[in-house]
């Protein structure tokens, strides 16, 4: 079985300056791997060229054994859940056609659709009458659940999650997290899940893979992290003391 | 009199909603396409613009000797109350589009739609406010250019107004010019409430 998403030597060059230089990993079916880094140290870019919105320039992108420009580029974004900060949700859909969106492009009938939306505001913790809400009427872990629900609407095996929770309140960001965790090992997705905060990547990951200026500089599991040497895994650990 | 109104009020009405009829399927759908063209984009603006500057009685006369679309009648009259009213709609629609949240455009591409999707379930809704805006002021605008029809034989209100002016008549003047007055007032207000309606999430 092939690797659910693999980077085979990937170069990605955006406005004349190289974001990802020569990345080359493997993400195992079922793992969340979590790509952690600064601003600017490429990982929203290697989460952009798994669902094709980016190509790389050299190298190339595999999932499920087919490379990203291979794929028919709706095909493979229908495939795969994208989670993004704020959510992303469209401000005109209610709650459940924001949640149903692939669903409803895949054109699945109507009353598998409805029933599809119901089970997984239940998933994300939300109550059944939030579908006919409109997105300004919640706040933001709401809105973050939603944004979670949607990207699992049609069973994809793999997620993607771009700092997901990094708006949200200490709080409600654990829970939401604690809640994301039991999901994803409870579906068995294969989730890459990018943040700049350790915490959260200790928390979630199974393996998380430190980004420093465009080059994958450490990756392991996360207890092996606070014995990284790197000088950019100490920069990490400094700021958790 | 009063019948004379009527008769040219409806008129008048005629000329409004087939010369805006005309200028909004133009400019929605040529602003939508220009979304899609960066280079034309400020050139067709700029052209828009520099057609609405030339004056109307001017623009009229220009537009008699020209066959097909022009000519002595409504004909002629049409065609310079379409150029009139092509720039807010073209200009609202193109703004109204490109003002999308580009997280929202993002996520939406993420999600898998296709362009033509994209533009019609998120775009398109989106801007309908905007763009909404624009064909008001087009037609509220309209409403009132429209009186210069009467100069070329394009009928409607502004046949009293320039028999007035021509016989120095006040009552003349303004029995094309009230009616006018509250057609205009009428369409902002009924506009104005589409335009609402169409805006509960911003």
């Amino acid at each position: 079985m092939p690797a659910a998403v693999e980077f085979r030597n990937v170069t990605c060059v955006l406005g004349g300056r190289p974001i990802l230089r020569e990345l080359s990993l493997t993400i195992d079916a079922g793992e969340t791997l979590v790509l952690l880094g600064r601003s600017g140290s490429g990982k929203t870019t290697a989460l952009k060229l798994i669902n094709g919105l980016l190509r790389p320039d050299q190298g190339a992108v595999l999932v499920n054994g087919t490379s990203t420009t291979a794929w028919d580029s709706i095909r493979l974004k229908r495939s795969i859940g994208y989670v993004i900060q704020e959510g992303g949700l469209f401000p005109h859909f209610t709650i459940a056609r924001n949640i149903g969106l692939v669903p409803e492009l895949e054109r699945w009938d109507e009353p598998r659709a409805r029933a599809r939306v119901q089970e997984l505001l239940t998933t994300v913790g939300l109550p059944a009458d939030f579908a006919h809400r409109y997105p300004r009427q919640l706040s933001g872990g709401q809105r973050q659940r939603v944004g979670v629900a949607r990207a699992l609407a049609a069973d994809p095996a793999i997620l993607l999650l771009d700092e997901p929770f990094g708006a949200l309140d200490p709080v409600t960001r654990s829970e939401i997290q604690r809640q994301f965790a039991a999901i994803v090992g409870q579906l068995h997705k294969t989730s890459v899940f990018v943040t700049h905060d350790l915490r959260e990547a200790s928390r979630l990951a199974t393996r998380i893979g430190l980004l420093h200026n465009g080059r994958l500089e450490w990756i392991g599991q996360p207890d092996e992290f606070p014995h990284a040497t790197t000088e950019e895994a100490r920069a990490f650990l400094q700021c958790v003391e | 009199m009063t019948r004379q109104i009527l008769e040219l009020t409806i008129e008048h009405l005629l000329l409004v909603s087939v010369s805006s009829g005309i200028a909004a399927a133009l400019g929605i759908g040529l602003g939508i396409a220009l979304t899609r063209r960066v280079s034309l984009r400020q050139f067709v603006l700029s052209l828009a613009g520099i057609l609405q500057t030339i004056p109307s009685l001017a623009l009229l006369g220009f537009l008699i000797p020209i066959p097909l679309i022009g000519g002595i009648g409504q004909k002629s009259a049409i065609v310079a109350l379409v150029i009139y009213a092509l720039l807010p709609i073209l200009r609202n629609t193109i703004t109204g589009i490109l003002s999308v949240d580009p997280a929202v455009r993002e996520s939406a591409v993420a999600m898998g739609m296709t362009d033509r999707q994209i533009l019609r379930m998120v775009e398109i809704p989106l801007a309908a406010p905007t763009i909404m805006a624009g064909l008001r002021v087009a037609i509220v605008t309209t409403i009132g250019t429209a009186t210069i029809a009467a100069a070329i034989g394009g009928g409607g209100l502004g046949t009293f107004i320039f028999r007035g002016v021509a016989s120095v008549d006040t009552t003349q003047i303004l029995a094309g010019a009230v009616p006018a007055a509250i057609m205009a007032v009428a369409a902002e207000g009924v506009l104005g409430w589409i335009e609402r309606k169409l805006s509960p999430f911003a």
